[in-house]
């Protein structure tokens, strides 16, 4: 029973971060149709941003200030994430809008670019970040341990998510992003610039990606290869959740997370992938627009 | 013959010195010999790592302990009075391109020998390229085993010097219900077939056994799992940057080195600095060469170490294996008089070098080395306490032809 539990724990747990990482992901790709190859840069870029905080603070401020330092990493990564991710929408992706495969190719070179600047700064090597004291250790209940590292994830996730749709219901600017999201040209009739949405949403999208990167710090190492081991996953509950539907993508990436945790438990882990593969692949054929994609109102 | 070899060395020089052309003349004299530009008074020697790419992280080091050796030599002399000249290739973690390499290398550039290599996919790779061009390859790092080629040197551990010792030891002094979690690849799946063997016969037990793919970084489940295996002792084959979410993860799930110890085979120095010391704090591992290795050779490696590429570095097993390897070639080359392949491997056997480590030996029969086996305990600072060591140099057996339970093993391996 206490297995079952926990291990439903790990599944909501993984998902949550699966879904911080898409999350970014189904604003950039759902919204502009950009194939964003350097998301998982973004994610790297967010790490970094934690890493050289905590630097920050162990040289430069009173020791007891340092468990503090990871509340302000959150925002402070998001903000490092999404202005780059502004500065790469004005120069390299404005141009690449309404051609899917050219923007993979270019994001994918930029996500190289910024990989080798990352090695340049901080060298191949991986770097440790250390958690701050009251996030070691969990939770326990009825004999069984949950870390307060993960509940932490956990949380955060819900208020990104809160926040989020806060945004995109009620505020004006975020409402002129459903817009365009559900049809583009009908928006820009309407006197909504596009142009500016587009470049507001790509920089929430990488805002979210440097979120992710902040609280993967927790789990991991950090390395200038951190986000390409999490792109394919993002973009597989991107799409299975059903393109631009943020809905589709919360349930896709918590039903993934547990899927994969309860078919390790009684497999293997690299099974596990393969299943889990397989079965987004099989449910695509049958359901060729995600989980939440049924309702088509824009006409391409 | 040696005088034939001076004379056309002569030539060479004189030559070298009035045509700008002396490749081809150096061709031609050293036609006699396999391989071996020896061109005046230098000799050139090829270093091929992978500088870029994933296993940039570790094998940047070794060839800068490569250097590091070569510039000794040098400063001491040379090996038969020439300065070696290292020329550089980068494998860029990419089997095919360690190949390629390789024959530039010893068609192209003559080197004398290679030193290169750090996964056991690159050694494979370059294994027939030396073979059909009989050059000579010196191989770092300690690996699975169930190999031989006569144109490689092993100066890491084979799995008699570190992984059957390393088991006995759990045996003895942790436990003997062994839980084993392993990379999914050649390394881990080899060493967990023979520690399966090795327990069946010695009475241990193997109480789960799990593989992650490369890069694997959720191990929540495989905690759960280990949580209700309840083993004495995890014996952990994974590589690169999972040990890093391994380690993390086992300590947030409330299992400390004092409930279930691991003992890893792949976790040095470097990548202590990586994980961060205070995860890895009582957890143990195995090897043959630790940074606080008790010689006053090691004090000066270190010293030297430190000096040369910053006091922020720190050396380990590999990084030692890889700097003894060209000391152990400039020594055979001095014994055999010669840079020829074939006399440097027949001169080889029972060359000694008085290592950090302590005094090795090339074993001529495998081309392995006597390497003495350590269990090392991590500390607060990220650096290893001896815990238990062999007190002598163990003779390397790829094979694993004195264990009786390794019968069989090393069929199914080739």
């Amino acid at each position: 029973m206490s297995i079952i539990v926990t291990q439903l724990f790990n599944g909501v747990s993984l998902g949550s971060i699966l879904l911080l990482i898409a999350l970014g992901l189904a604003i950039t790709f759902g919204l502009m149709n950009i194939i964003n190859m350097a998301h998982g840069e973004f994610i790297m870029m967010g790490a970094y941003t934690t890493y050289v905080l905590q630097q920050v603070f162990i040289q430069y401020l009173p020791k007891a200030a340092f468990g503090y330092y990871f509340i302000l990493a959150i925002p402070l990564s998001f903000l490092v994430a999404a202005l780059f991710g502004l500065l790469m929408e004005k120069t390299v992706v404005r141009f690449l809008y309404e051609r899917p495969l050219d923007s993979l190719l270019a994001t994918w070179g930029v996500s190289l670019i910024l990989q080798q600047v990352a090695r340049s700064i901080f060298g191949a090597p991986n770097v440790a970040v250390v958690a701050p004291e009251w996030l070691n250790g969990g939770l326990t209940l009825a004999g069984m341990t949950f870390p307060y590292k993960r509940l932490f994830i956990v949380a955060l996730v819900l208020m990104c998510i809160f926040l989020l749709f806060l945004y995109l219901y009620k505020t004006p600017s975020g409402r002129r992003m459903k817009a365009v999201t559900l049809n583009r040209d009908m928006a820009s009739c309407l006197g909504v610039s596009t142009r500016r949405v587009d470049s507001t949403a790509f920089a929430i999208g990488s805002g979210f990606a440097g979120i992710a990167g902040c609280s993967l710090t927790l789990i991991g190492s950090i390395g200038p290869t951190l986000g390409t081991s999490y792109i394919v996953d993002a973009f597989m509950i991107v799409i299975l959740g059903g393109i631009g539907k943020l809905k589709g993508t919360i349930i896709a990436a918590l039903m993934l997370g547990v899927l994969s945790t309860f078919v390790e438990l009684s497999t293997s882990a690299t099974f596990a992938k393969v299943i889990v593969f397989a079965f987004i692949i099989i449910f695509l054929q049958w359901k060729p627009t995600g989980l939440v994609g049924a309702k088509v109102r824009a006409l391409d | 013959m040696r005088k034939g070899f001076l004379v056309s060395l002569m030539m060479v020089f004189f030559l070298g010195a009035c045509s700008s052309q002396t490749n081809k003349p150096a061709q031609e004299t050293t036609s006699d010999s396999s391989s071996g530009t020896v061109e005046g008074d230098t000799v050139s020697v090829g270093i091929l790592h992978s500088l870029s790419g994933t296993m940039a992280i570790s094998e940047v080091s070794l060839r800068d302990a490569e250097l590091m050796a070569i510039d000794e030599i040098n400063a001491a002399g040379g090996v038969l009075g020439k300065q070696i000249e290292p020329i550089i290739e980068d494998g860029a973690s990419d089997w095919p391109t360690f190949a390629e390499k390789a024959r530039k290398l010893l068609q192209q550039d003559k080197v004398a020998t290679i030193f290169g290599g750090w996964t056991s996919a690159s050694r494979k790779a370059m294994l027939p390229v030396v073979e059909q061009n009989n050059g000579l390859l010196w191989y770092p790092v300690q690996y699975e085993g169930m190999e031989q080629s006569p144109n490689i040197f092993y100066t890491g551990a084979t799995t008699n010097q570190q992984i059957v010792p390393a088991v006995d030891w759990m045996l003895e002094t942790v436990g003997e219900n062994i839980f084993l979690i392993g990379s999914d690849y050649v390394f881990p799946r080899t060493a967990n077939k023979i520690v399966n063997a090795q327990l069946e016969a010695n009475g241990g037990k193997v109480v789960a056994e799990e593989y992650t793919p490369l890069g694997h970084t959720d191990y929540n489940t495989i905690i759960n799992k280990i949580k209700s295996a309840k083993p004495d002792v995890i014996f952990n084959t994974l590589n690169g940057d999972s040990n890093v979410a391994f380690f993390k993860q086992l300590q947030d799930a409330g299992i400390t080195a004092k409930d279930i110890p691991v003992v890893s085979v792949s976790v040095a120095e470097e990548e202590i600095r990586g994980i961060g010391a205070k995860v890895l704090e009582g957890h143990y591992a195995a090897w043959n060469y630790y940074q606080t290795t008790d010689t006053p050779e090691n004090k000066t490696f270190v010293e030297n170490y430190k000096v040369k590429y910053g006091e922020d570095r720190v050396t380990g097993d590999p990084i030692e294996a890889a700097y003894i390897a060209v000391y152990l070639w400039a020594e055979a080359v001095e014994k055999a008089g010669s840079f020829d392949v074939g006399k440097v491997k027949e001169a080889a056997d029972g060359v000694e070098f008085k290592a950090p480590e302590g005094v090795v030996k090339i074993d001529g029969e495998t081309q392995h080395i006597y390497k003495t086996v350590r269990i090392g305990e991590v500390q607060a600072d990220g650096q290893f306490k001896e815990v238990w060591n062999s007190g002598e140099q163990v003779k390397p057996d790829p094979y694993l032809k004195t264990y009786d339970w390794a019968e069989g093993l090393s069929q199914q391996a080739n």
